[in-house]
């Protein structure tokens, strides 16, 4: 959103696709029609008066040729070109299998976070909420002020690291502030640093989750668990154009380009950072997609402040080595083709767990296992093939039989 | 716009608040989006659209990802297929 108001400022013809049904993507989603954050409501605003085409509930799945992409709705095929293309892809939760982790009701923390947001009733449940990383916190509070009971937040990062963390966060007032706030809104809430989920037991659906706190088990009853092992980026797109990527994230020049000409990358893909820094890092995209380079450079020193704060943050959440024995072998690691941790432990690399087991070949295309497996096996992923989404059969036969449109920067044709 | 939004879940009247999603109903209906490649009860995990657990049927339309689509009035929804 950010990156569409600038390049809209500076002149040039604007258009915005996103997958979800509304802008602002995971932090904002929905808060900028009823929600209390003043950035929200005020980038909102922004775009509205800017003049920004807006394609919402549209997935890209293919670029056929360069500058082209192709984009899914409900029903109908669009085909976007363009002269400039600003990737926000963001980022998505890292989930580590352990007994009972496909159970229903045991969700990612950001994820039951967004079925309450948009309406799941939580008043009364008690929901354990474990895993790693800052959003824990903000996801614990959320569910607490819809009325939720949490027993328990284990986070496994050490105490000793979350204390120097802390102490880092006193360079910034604005992080000061945040966490002052999220205390009050946890106060009376215990949290547990050194612990982590150990298995959750039901029988249709979740029922109790066994902890490990400190060393010691603890088995707790609770309607949900909310777990998630910090954020991973979403590198599709960028690999599927052939960006290169360094150490897990997209490499982009002072200016936000990427080592393609005419794309940008804005956000977590370049590195978990927050929605601070990925704000600032859309604007600068913006300013330089329309041309603005000078404005863009009034951003770059607010921008690498807050490129050390990810740089923490990635230091303080790395997983701890005890989590890769959290799945027995029976534990499936792939929930989309039901693989299971034994039969995966005979594979010596992706590739060769997805031509002998399925992993990484259903509907999700290796999205919840990828990061699993690169953890537990250290498997690097191979490269991304389209369809990046699952797509209809119309949609990839249109691919084939597709003529010539306008060159307008946003063409829609079913 | 309405308040209250009422549809079938596996052909069971569901009424939601105006503005959720359809796997919100399913979760309020008591149930499992859809069963495994070997037979497990699912959910939804991600919220996102990312993971693709909580895919159902929507008005005849097969494997919609529940947590991306809001509820519609009368809308058809069903799990397991």
């Amino acid at each position: 959103m950010a990156a569409a108001v600038r390049a809209a400022e500076c002149g040039v013809e604007v258009g915005i696709v996103d997958d979800n049904a509304t802008l602002g993507g995971q932090i904002w989603r929905g808060e900028s029609d009823d929600g209390e954050n003043q950035d929200a409501i005020r980038w909102s605003e922004m775009l509205r008066t800017a003049g920004v085409t807006k394609l919402c509930g549209k997935r890209v799945f293919d670029q056929p040729e360069a500058r082209v992409l192709f984009a899914e709705g409900d029903d109908d095929l669009c085909e976007l070109r363009y002269r400039n293309l600003i990737l926000a892809t963001g980022a998505r939760e890292r989930f580590l299998p352990f007994p009972g982790w496909t159970l229903p009701n045991v969700m990612g923390a950001g994820g039951l976070q967004a079925m309450v947001k948009s309406g799941l009733p939580i008043r009364g449940k008690r929901v354990v909420v474990g895993g790693t990383g800052p959003l824990l916190l903000a996801v614990a509070a959320c569910l607490r002020k819809h009325g939720a009971e949490i027993p328990i937040i284990c986070e496994q990062a050490s105490s000793s690291m979350l204390a120097r963390f802390s102490m880092a966060l006193l360079a910034q007032p604005a992080k000061i502030a945040q966490g002052i706030q999220l205390k009050r809104e946890l106060a009376g809430v215990p949290f547990a640093a050194n612990s982590w989920p150990l298995a959750a037991r039901g029988r249709q659906e979740l029922e109790s989750v066994t902890i490990s706190r400190r060393g010691k088990s603890e088995t707790i009853e609770c309607d949900y668990l909310a777990c998630g092992f910090h954020l991973v980026p979403n590198l599709e797109l960028q690999q599927l154009l052939g960006c290169q990527i360094r150490e897990g994230y997209v490499h982009v020049d002072e200016f936000q380009r990427t080592t393609v000409e005419g794309v940008f990358c804005a956000g977590e893909p370049t590195g978990i950072g927050g929605v601070e820094l990925a704000i600032i890092e859309g604007q600068i995209a913006g300013l330089v997609a329309g041309g603005g380079l000078e404005k863009a450079r009034l951003l770059f020193r607010d921008r690498d402040k807050r490129r050390r704060f990810a740089r923490r943050l990635d230091h303080t959440f790395r997983l701890r080595p005890e989590l890769k024995n959290l799945p027995s072998a029976e534990t499936l690691v792939c929930r989309c083709e039901d693989v299971s941790y034994s039969r995966l432990q005979q594979q010596t690399s992706w590739r060769s767990a997805k031509l002998q087991t399925r992993c990484g070949m259903g509907p999700c295309q290796g999205r919840v296992c990828g990061p699993a497996t690169q953890f537990l096996f250290k498997w690097e992923p191979d490269s991304v093939r389209p369809p990046v989404f699952p797509a209809r059969v119309a949609s990839l036969a249109a691919l084939r039989g597709r003529s010539v449109s306008e060159n307008g920067a946003v063409t829609r044709r079913l | 716009m309405l308040n209250q939004i009422t549809l079938t879940v596996d052909g069971a009247p569901v009424t939601v608040p105006s503005g959720a999603m359809v796997a919100v109903a399913i979760a309020i209906a008591g149930k499992a989006c859809r069963r495994s490649v070997t037979g497990e009860p699912r959910g939804p995990v991600c919220g996102m659209g990312i993971c693709f657990e909580c895919r159902v049927a929507i008005d005849g339309r097969s494997h919609c990802r529940s947590c991306q689509v809001r509820c519609e009035q009368g809308m058809d929804v069903r799990t397991d297929e």
